[in-house]
């Protein structure tokens, strides 16, 4: 039995060790905002948070997740500034790596509030968009990073309980 | 291509009703058999759901306005694209209007979601249905507000006349209508002048994004049936002509959860030799099929690679006779024997994976005799009855939910993935969710074709263009899929695959010119090719808009300069009103504006070139007029191209859903620098060898150059936008790197050891 924190709620599972966190999230405890894609790490449509760092949830199996904290786009609460830009970039078309790009930007923010765009490109590059949105990701990144006072305190309404979310 | 046409532009013959059902006001059009025979009153036939559900929307008593929209929505923003020239028309309160993605069910009509066909078939049906209901709301206003309806006007979901005003919710309150429009009456409504309009082409957000912001959008890959088991399939060797001789789950049978496997018996033959796993979980069923062994009968394809389709298509395009004559203008042969000086080329392109992030799948449960497919799909008409053979049951017996789709660039106009979903829960007697893993969905994908095509030009002393021959080669997916669809050619010798050609019929005046559409059957029977995004003119641009380029610099002509003296609009190319009206001119126009825009013709550093291309969409009774040129700069020791910029200025006439158009655009315009640099895959061993994005590696961020595009502003009859913005890049790719360092490249994708290999034969 693997215990773990699901956006901010203690969990338990049940499954075999090596299954991947995405199926747990997904099949488990039914948070369907985290996509399947190419199941090798190499789409960024699973990514979600781990101890506040963006990992690919495809590869990640439950047993390494023991006591983690783990956040979903269900996590951000529609409450993320990047999720706001989302909708005022129109940036989603089928929309189906949006989680993923939602959840990788939100680490790239939480760490580093005004990234270059440089620095951008280098985050999401891992990122895939089939339907090829990247112009309108990049622009609604760099339109929170602007306001970026916002990002910490929305992003994470229990900031205080966690030492990672290192931007000030 | 006539069965796609019939709920095109053409007013279809159909009333539309409208009337009180409960507490709400319905409007749908009368379902199309029954249109000329149906009478009685409107209320009643639509509480009984006598309608077609093409289009039809409703308003409750606080006036919400619902357009149930019956297209898939798969990036496109399709519904709001769609609702809004409804209530445009309708004088509604955008804010008051909702969207419902409909659920299948085959009494309701075509469904079909492809060839940017959506805005264009449904503009005129929207906006009349959408004016017939103001009409209907104006008279009901006008009577509880005690004035003549020629009185009152519309405005924001209010009846107004006189200083006094109703609300749409008033009116559905308190009024009481039944009315049926004839099709005459309904004819009479044109839609509304542009310069009235409060919706069409004006800024706005798509309604489905929200949810596609914080996971609640939901996909066929979200559904959770109760009591279901989840499958994987073992996808077999070949396509075709396979037999499970056995089946060894021995090592499978020690991985937890899972429940054993099928092997499907597949009435309409499309799966053969196919099984399938089951499990408790995914990634039970996930590892029982890595674990299990099966022994199989192969077909004949195991051996094939992509380079024996393209040495098929080679041998087919050197014979002047094979495949359908598709166009022929004035006497390509004589041309051809008088000419002083001819040039032939080869052109290709390599085989590409839709590659959609939503890997193919479908829920299926059996409830009451009825086979539920849960599934995103965009075309349910062709696969509903395919899903229905293969269980052994009756259509009537097989509905299909539609979903929001991870993507469908035509890999979902084939459905072909339900059919193990289905033959499984069948088979189990349990719901069966089943996904393809990412590796299965590339070896069962519907690729894109190779293809090869020959181009030939003939010129006579004076170095005058005499005529151009196209014969162009490939896997036909209407052929495999929907034969019905393919017309004669022109001498009735043979019918073609219309979406196999598409784009060679191109809007260049030619006295001479011929046109060959040609089947490779090496690749229908090793695959079955599919319809991938901007379809056939995605491919055959690449052959028209090299060859015209190489034809202009064989003539020492800028290849601006060429292409606008062949767009003169004459004869077949003047266009018609209203779809293509202006014609061949309007795409010269395009190409003027692109020239100026791009300062065309200034000196650009060394390595570096521009290169232009243009495109006429989809078909020719759908042009979306456009042009790209591309800016590239080409490192002379690798090979290796950068495109620095995109320009691309498209004409579609009404631009419905600008901030979507330009979505589409941006998204199909880096597709089609995607196609040109980035992927391309291969047949081997009668399978593509790309399968996963270890080695299939489609545009990234970190490749996308700077985009500029923009619209040509007009009102003319809007046309489709969803893939012509693809069309014209690579080619424009092609001409920029020859125009930077005199290489040539005719193979698609333009790989950095072609670019070098042409860089020393040009030195």
């Amino acid at each position: 039995m693997i215990k773990f924190t699901l956006n901010g709620k203690s969990m338990t599972s049940d499954a075999d060790g090596d299954t991947p966190l995405l199926w747990v999230i997904r099949d488990e405890f039914g948070l369907k905002g985290t996509k399947f894609g190419c199941g090798i790490a190499m789409c960024g449509a699973c990514t979600v948070h781990f101890n506040g760092s963006p990992v690919r949830s495809c590869s990640l199996p439950l047993s390494a997740i023991a006591n983690a904290d783990i956040r979903t786009i269900e996590g951000l609460e529609n409450q993320h500034p990047l999720q706001r830009a989302w909708v005022e970039h129109q940036v989603p078309q089928c929309g189906y790596c949006q989680s993923g790009q939602i959840m990788q930007a939100a680490g790239l923010l939480a760490t580093n509030a005004n990234p270059t765009e440089e620095e951008i490109v280098n985050h999401m590059n891992g990122n895939l968009c089939r339907c090829m949105s990247y112009a309108r990701i990049k622009s609604a990144i760099k339109d929170v990073a602007s306001q970026s006072d916002s990002v910490v305190q929305v992003y994470n309404p229990n900031a205080e309980r966690r030492a990672v979310q290192g931007v000030s | 291509m006539s069965a796609f046409d019939k709920d095109s532009i053409v007013t279809s013959r159909r009333q539309f009703l409208i009337g009180s059902v409960g507490t709400g006001l319905l409007m749908a059009f009368a379902p199309h058999l029954q249109a000329e025979i149906l009478t009685g009153s409107a209320s009643k036939l639509l509480s009984e759901k006598l309608f077609s559900p093409s289009v039809w929307f409703e308003i409750d008593t606080n006036g919400l306005i619902i357009v149930n929209i019956a297209k898939a929505e798969m990036g496109q923003h399709v519904g709001t694209a769609l609702a809004r020239i409804v209530a445009d028309e309708l004088g509604a309160d955008w804010q008051k209007v909702e969207l419902r993605h409909v659920d299948t069910d085959p009494k309701w009509g075509y469904m079909v979601t492809g060839g940017s066909w959506s805005v264009f078939q449904s503009y005129t049906p929207l906006s009349q249905a959408g004016a017939a209901g103001r009409t209907v709301l104006i008279e009901a206003g006008a009577k509880l507000l005690g004035v003549e309806p020629a009185q009152c006007r519309v405005e924001n979901s209010q009846v107004l006349a006189n200083g006094k005003s109703i609300s749409f919710a008033e009116i559905v309150k308190n009024g009481k209508v039944d009315r049926v429009f004839s099709a005459d009456e309904l004819a009479n409504f044109s839609p509304k002048n542009p310069a009235n309009r409060q919706l069409i082409a004006k800024p706005s957000k798509a309604l489905d994004i929200p949810a596609k912001t914080n996971g609640t959008a939901q996909y066929g890959i979200d559904v959770e049936l109760d009591n279901m088991l989840y499958a994987r399939s073992i996808v077999p060797p070949t396509r075709y002509g396979c037999k499970v001789k056995s089946v060894d789950d021995s090592a499978a049978k020690k991985i937890k959860g899972y429940q054993g496997y099928q092997v499907l018996t597949d009435k309409s033959d499309t799966l053969q030799g196919w099984i399938t796993v089951v499990a408790d979980s995914y990634y039970a069923a996930v590892k029982a099929g890595n674990a299990i062994k099966v022994d199989y009968q192969v077909g004949e394809t195991s051996n094939v690679s992509e380079q024996d389709i393209l040495a098929q298509g080679e041998l087919l395009t050197k014979d002047p006779t094979s495949g359908a004559l598709v166009v022929e203008e004035g006497n390509i042969e004589q041309v051809a024997k008088q000419a002083k000086k001819s040039l032939e080329l080869t052109y290709r392109t390599s085989s590409v994976l839709h590659f959609t992030m939503e890997p193919v799948n479908a829920a299926v449960e059996f409830k009451d005799g009825i086979c539920h497919v849960h599934t995103g799909n965009q075309w349910q008409s062709l696969f509903l009855p395919v899903v229905a053979k293969a269980l052994g049951l009756s259509d009537d017996k097989v509905i299909i939910h539609q979903y929001y789709l991870g993507g469908g660039f035509g890999r979902r106009l084939a459905g072909d993935y339900m059919l193990p979903a289905a033959l499984t829960a069948q088979a189990i007697g349990r719901p069966v969710k089943l996904v393809f893993t990412r590796e299965d969905d590339a070896r069962f994908d519907c690729v894109r074709s190779p293809s090869v095509q020959h181009m030939m030009a003939y010129w006579d002393s004076g170095n005058k263009l005499l005529g151009i021959e196209h014969r162009a080669a490939a896997g036909w997916p209407t052929l495999t899929m929907a034969p019905g669809f393919m017309p004669d050619g022109l001498d009735k010798k043979a019918k073609y695959d219309p979406f196999s050609i598409s784009g060679a019929d191109h809007w260049y005046t030619l006295k001479n010119h011929r046109v060959r559409a040609i089947n490779n059957p090496l690749a229908q029977q090793t695959f079955v090719p599919g319809w991938l995004r901007a379809v056939g003119p995605g491919w055959t641009g690449w052959a028209v808009e090299s060859f015209m380029d190489e034809v202009a610099h064989q003539q020492k002509v800028d290849p601006i300069v060429f292409r606008l003296s062949m767009l003169d609009g004459d004869g077949k190319n003047a266009g018609k009103a209203p779809e293509s009206v202006g014609g061949a001119k309007r795409l010269a126009k395009v190409l003027g504006l692109i020239k100026t825009k791009v300062n065309w013709g200034r000196r650009l550093p060394k390595n570096e070139g521009m290169g232009i291309a243009v495109s006429s969409g989809q078909e020719r009774n759908m042009p979306t007029w456009g042009a790209c040129v591309a800016h590239v700069k080409v490192d002379p020791a690798s090979g290796k191209v950068t495109v620095l910029k995109l320009t691309g200025l498209m004409d579609c006439g009404t631009v419905v859903h600008p901030d979507g158009a330009l979505a589409q655009t941006e998204g199909s315009m880096l597709w089609g620098l995607s196609l040109a640099l980035h992927e391309g895959t291969a047949f081997e061993k009668g399978q593509v060898k790309d399968l996963n994005l270890n080695t299939y590696t489609p545009l990234r961020m970190q490749d996308v150059p700077e985009l500029d595009i923009s619209f040509v502003q007009n009102s003319e009859f809007p046309t489709g936008l969803g893939e012509p913005g693809l069309i014209a890049v690579a080619p424009a790719i092609a001409n920029a790197i020859f125009n930077a360092v005199g290489a040539r490249v005719r193979d698609l994708p333009i790989r950095a050891e072609a670019v070098l290999a042409a860089m020393k034969q040009h030195t």
